[in-house]
C-alpha cells in the first residue's frame, strides 16, 4: 500500500495576506506530476504570526512549516515530500519531533477549532471523514428535542459572543414558544475590533456552524436557519455558501433531513458594516432590512423575534460547540472549565505579544498562562503594562490582575468582560488615556443615536479624553469623566451603550496615575500622546548622515551632512519616523 | 412628467427592480445591487427605484446612510481601506493613517482629484497579527509602518500592482 503525502497549506484570510497564495500555487504546480502527493487548502490553525503555514502529512506524521515563501515551499516539496527529509530550522509544530511551537499548542483544548486548519473547509467529505454531521445523526434518531436540550445545558454551556447567557436556557425559551414558524439565527456579525475567532471558525470549518444550527432547529422547533454574516468577511461567505450547497446534496440541509420528518434550511444575510448589528434586537431589525436600531426587551426574540416570530440567537462560537457536546456528552464538556464557566473559550491574541494568533484554552486557565505560557510573552522582553478584554466594551486589566482565572464571574470582577474573546496586549510604550480614547471614539461612532446618553455622552466624554491626551486637562476631569460614564451605562437601551464606558472606567481605576500625569505633569509616560512630547536630536551623537531629514514628511528637519541635525519643534508633528531611521540612536523624545 | 434621463436609468435599474419586487426585508440586499451597479448610490436611482418599487425614498435612505457599507460619492480607482482596529491601533496605525492622509493630501473618506484612489478608515479587518494592516482594493497588506504604506500606494500608482476589486 503506498500512502499518500497531503500539503495543507493555511489560506484563511490572514494566511493568504501574509502571502499563502504564491506558495500554493508554487506547491500545486510541484505537486502535480506526483500522483502520491495531494494538495488542499485548509483554514487558520491560529499560529497567525508565523505565517504563511504548510503543513506535511507523511505516514500519519504531520510537520507544520511556518515563514514559509515560494522558494521554501519548492525546497520542503523537493526534500520533504519528495526526499523524506524534514527541514529542520524551519519546523514550527510537528508530531514527532521537538517543535519551537509544540507547547503553544499543547497547552490548548481544541473543541472549536478541531478541525481548523486541518480540513479542507469546502470538502464536505474531509468533515463527514472528522466525525462531521456525526452529532446531528444522534440528535435525530437517537433523542428527542428536550433531551437534546437537557444535554446542552448539562453541559454548561454559555453564550460566547460576550453575554455568557446559558444556551441551553435560551433554546428552551424558544421551545417553549408557540408558533408555527420559528427562526435559528446565527450571529457571525463580529464587530469587537481584535476578535477574529468566528472568521476563523467560519473560514476554517463552516460545516460545524450548520450542524450546531441544525441541532438548535430540531430542538427548538424550528426550519428555517439564518446566517447574518457582516460583509466584511467575503471568504467566510463564499466558504459558507459552499458548504450549504454541499449539505444541500449530501441531504443533511433540505426536507426529511436524514430520512426523519425534520425539514431545516439555512440562507446568509449579508450585513452593511454596523457595529450595533452585533445586538440582537438591532440585528433582527437589519435582517428585516431596516435599520439597525436595538429595541427594549422584553419581548425577547425567543418569544417575538424576527417577523414577530420566536427566533433563537446563538454566536458562531457557541454553536461551534454543540456538535461536539451531542456527540461526546454533556459530561466529557463539563469536565473543562471551572465553577459555572464551561468547556473551553477561543482568545485572539494580538497587540504586543510574541505569539499573536488564535488559541483555545480551557475556562479557568489564568490569566498570566494564556499570555505568557501560550502566547509567549512580549516581543523583546518589555514589561507588561496591560490587557484589554473583551473589546470596546470591556477593559483593560494591569499587572496585579493577572493571576485570575479566565472565567465570566471572575472577568466581570475586575471591570472588564471576557467578551467575544479579545485580547490585546500592551507594554510599555502604549498609552492608556489614548487606548480608552480610542475605544470610545469607536463607540461614538458606532453609536445607533437612539438613546442620547450613548449618543451624546460618548461625544461628550470623548471630548474630554481628547482635551487630556492634548494637554489641556483639567483635575475635575476625571471625576466628570467617571459620572458621565456611570449615567451614560444607566440610560442606554442596548449593551452597546451600557458597556461604552467599561474601558474608561477600567483605565480610571487601575490606571489613574497615567491620567494624572497627563493632566498634571502634561507628559505622557508612554510618549505617545503629541501634543505632550518632543523630539529632539543629540548634536553629540549625530553624525549627520541626513537620514531623518530625508524622511520627515514635514521638512521640520534641517542640518548639513556631516553635521549634527536639528529638529524645528514648531514644525514637527510627531510622527516618530527619523527616530525610526536613525543609525546611531541620537533621536529621543520626551 | 419623466425626461429622457430618467428614462434611460429605468431601463437600466428594471432587472434590480424586478428581482427584489414584492420581497419583503430586502432593503439592504436592494441597496447594494444599485451600489453594484453605479460603484455609489445616485441619488436618482434611488429614487427611481424608490418610485418603481413605491418604498418611501426616505426608507431606502435612511438604511442607506445607517450603514458604512453605502456611499454617495463615486470612490476611486484604488480603495485603500487602513484598519483601525485595536490591535492595529496599539501597533501604529493612526500615523500611519495621518501619513496617508498627507500624501495623497486627502482626507479621511476622501477622493483624490485624479480619482485614483480613496481613503477609507475601516473597524477591524480581523487580521490582528499582522498589525496594522491595510486593504486596497481586494488585496491586504500587513505590517506596515508610514514609508512602507506610501511604497505600497504608489506602486499600485505605477502600475506594478492589479488589485482586485
Amino acid at each position: 500500500m503506498t500512502s499518500k503525502t497531503v500539503i495543507k497549506v493555511g489560506m484563511a484570510s490572514c494566511g493568504i495576506a501574509a502571502g499563502a497564495r504564491p506558495v500554493y500555487e508554487a506547491l500545486r504546480n510541484a505537486a502535480e506530476s506526483h500522483e502520491d502527493v495531494e494538495i488542499r487548502e485548509v483554514g487558520c490553525i491560529g499560529l497567525c504570526f508565523r505565517e504563511p503555514l504548510v503543513e506535511i502529512e507523511q505516514n500519519g506524521q504531520r510537520t507544520l512549516y511556518g515563514e514559509v515563501t515560494s522558494e521554501k515551499a519548492l525546497e520542503i516539496f523537493e526534500k520533504h515530500v519528495i526526499g523524506k527529509t524534514p527541514l529542520e530550522e524551519n519546523v514550527v509544530l510537528s508530531t514527532e519531533v521537538e517543535a519551537e511551537e509544540n507547547t503553544m499548542i499543547s497547552k490548548q483544548v481544541r473543541i472549536v477549532l478541531e478541525n481548523c486548519g486541518r480540513i479542507d473547509p469546502t470538502n464536505i467529505d474531509e468533515y463527514i471523514h472528522a466525525n462531521g454531521y456525526k452529532g446531528l445523526e444522534k440528535a435525530l434518531k437517537k433523542m428527542d428535542p428536550d433531551t437534546v436540550i437537557e444535554e446542552v445545558l448539562e453541559s454548561g454551556l454559555r453564550g460566547r459572543g460576550g453575554a455568557g447567557f446559558p444556551t441551553g436556557l435560551k433554546w428552551r425559551f424558544a421551545q417553549k414558544a408557540q408558533s408555527n414558524i420559528k427562526y435559528v439565527v446565527c450571529n457571525a456579525d463580529e464587530g469587537d475590533p481584535g476578535a477574529f475567532m468566528d472568521r476563523s471558525v467560519l473560514e476554517g470549518d463552516p460545516h460545524r456552524v450548520l450542524e450546531g444550527m441544525l441541532i438548535c432547529g430540531y430542538a427548538i422547533g424550528a426550519s428555517q436557519g439564518i446566517i447574518y454574516c457582516r460583509a466584511e468577511y467575503p471568504l467566510a461567505i463564499k466558504r459558507l455558501n459552499i458548504a450549504i450547497e454541499q449539505a444541500k446534496d449530501r441531504g443533511f440541509l433540505g426536507e426529511n433531513i436524514l430520512g426523519t420528518d425534520f425539514s431545516f434550511d439555512i440562507y446568509i444575510k449579508e450585513g452593511a458594516g454596523a457595529f450595533v448589528c452585533g445586538e440582537e434586537t438591532a440585528l433582527m431589525a437589519s435582517i428585516e432590512g431596516k435599520r439597525g436600531m436595538p429595541r427594549p426587551r422584553p419581548p425577547f426574540p425567543a418569544n417575538q423575534g424576527i417577523w414577530g416570530k420566536p427566533t433563537n440567537i446563538n454566536n458562531v462560537e457557541t454553536l461551534a460547540n454543540i456538535a461536539w457536546i451531542i456527540r461526546n456528552g454533556a459530561g466529557a464538556f463539563y469536565q473543562y472549565g471551572t465553577g459555572k464557566s464551561r468547556g473551553t473559550k477561543v482568545f485572539a491574541l494580538a497587540g504586543k505579544i510574541r505569539k499573536g494568533g488564535l488559541v483555545e484554552v480551557p475556562m479557568g486557565m489564568p490569566l498570566r498562562d494564556v499570555i505568557f505560557e501560550v502566547g509567549g510573552g512580549i516581543p523583546g522582553d518589555k514589561p507588561f503594562k496591560a490587557v484589554q478584554l473583551g473589546g470596546p466594551s470591556g477593559g483593560c486589566l494591569p499587572e496585579s490582575e493577572l493571576d485570575i482565572p479566565v472565567d465570566y464571574e471572575s472577568i466581570n470582577a475586575t471591570g472588564a468582560i471576557v467578551g467575544s474573546g479579545g485580547m490585546i496586549v500592551m507594554d510599555e510604550d502604549t498609552c492608556i488615556v489614548d487606548v480608552a480614547k480610542f475605544f470610545l471614539s469607536f463607540v461614538q461612532k458606532e453609536s445607533c443615536g437612539k438613546c442620547p446618553f450613548c449618543r451624546i455622552g460618548t461625544k461628550r466624554m470623548l471630548e474630554i479624553l481628547e482635551r487630556i491626551c492634548d494637554g489641556k486637562g483639567k483635575p475635575e476631569d476625571l471625576d466628570l469623566l467617571e459620572d458621565m460614564a456611570y449615567k451614560v451605562k444607566d440610560g442606554s437601551l442596548c449593551g452597546l451603550g451600557q458597556t461604552a464606558p467599561n474601558p474608561v472606567l477600567t483605565t480610571l481605576k487601575y490606571f489613574r496615575h497615567e491620567y494624572e500625569a497627563h493632566i498634571n505633569d502634561k507628559k505622557c509616560p508612554a510618549k505617545v500622546c503629541a501634543n505632550l512630547i518632543h523630539y529632539t536630536i543629540d548634536p553629540s551623537v549625530c553624525i549627520g548622515c541626513t537620514k531623518c531629514a530625508q524622511v520627515c514628511p514635514v521638512e521640520a528637519i534641517s542640518g548639513k551632512v556631516k553635521e549634527p541635525h536639528v529638529i524645528d519643534d514648531s514644525i514637527c508633528i510627531r510622527c516618530g519616523q527619523c527616530k525610526a531611521v536613525c543609525p546611531v540612536k541620537a533621536i529621543s523624545v520626551e | 412628467m419623466t425626461t429622457a434621463t430618467e428614462e434611460n436609468l429605468e431601463k437600466q435599474l428594471a432587472p434590480i427592480v424586478e428581482r427584489f419586487r414584492g420581497k419583503k426585508g430586502s432593503t439592504i440586499a436592494l441597496l447594494s445591487a444599485i451600489q453594484d451597479t453605479f460603484g455609489y448610490l445616485p441619488e436618482e436611482a434611488v429614487d427611481s427605484v424608490s418610485r418603481s418599487l413605491n418604498i418611501p425614498s426616505a426608507e431606502l435612505f435612511g438604511v442607506a446612510s445607517f450603514y458604512s457599507l453605502f456611499r454617495f460619492q463615486p470612490e476611486g480607482k484604488y480603495v485603500l481601506r487602513l484598519c483601525r482596529g485595536t490591535a492595529c491601533h496599539v501597533q501604529g496605525s493612526s500615523l500611519i493613517g495621518e501619513q496617508l492622509k498627507r500624501h495623497l493630501d486627502i482626507e479621511e473618506g476622501g477622493t483624490t482629484k485624479d480619482g485614483m484612489f480613496s481613503l477609507n478608515f475601516v473597524a477591524c479587518l480581523g487580521c490582528c497579527s499582522l498589525a496594522p494592516v491595510m486593504m486596497v482594493n481586494g488585496e491586504v497588506h500587513g505590517r506596515l509602518n508610514p514609508e512602507k504604506a506610501v511604497e505600497i500606494l504608489e506602486s499600485y500608482r505605477a502600475g506594478d500592482r492589479e488589485g482586485t476589486r
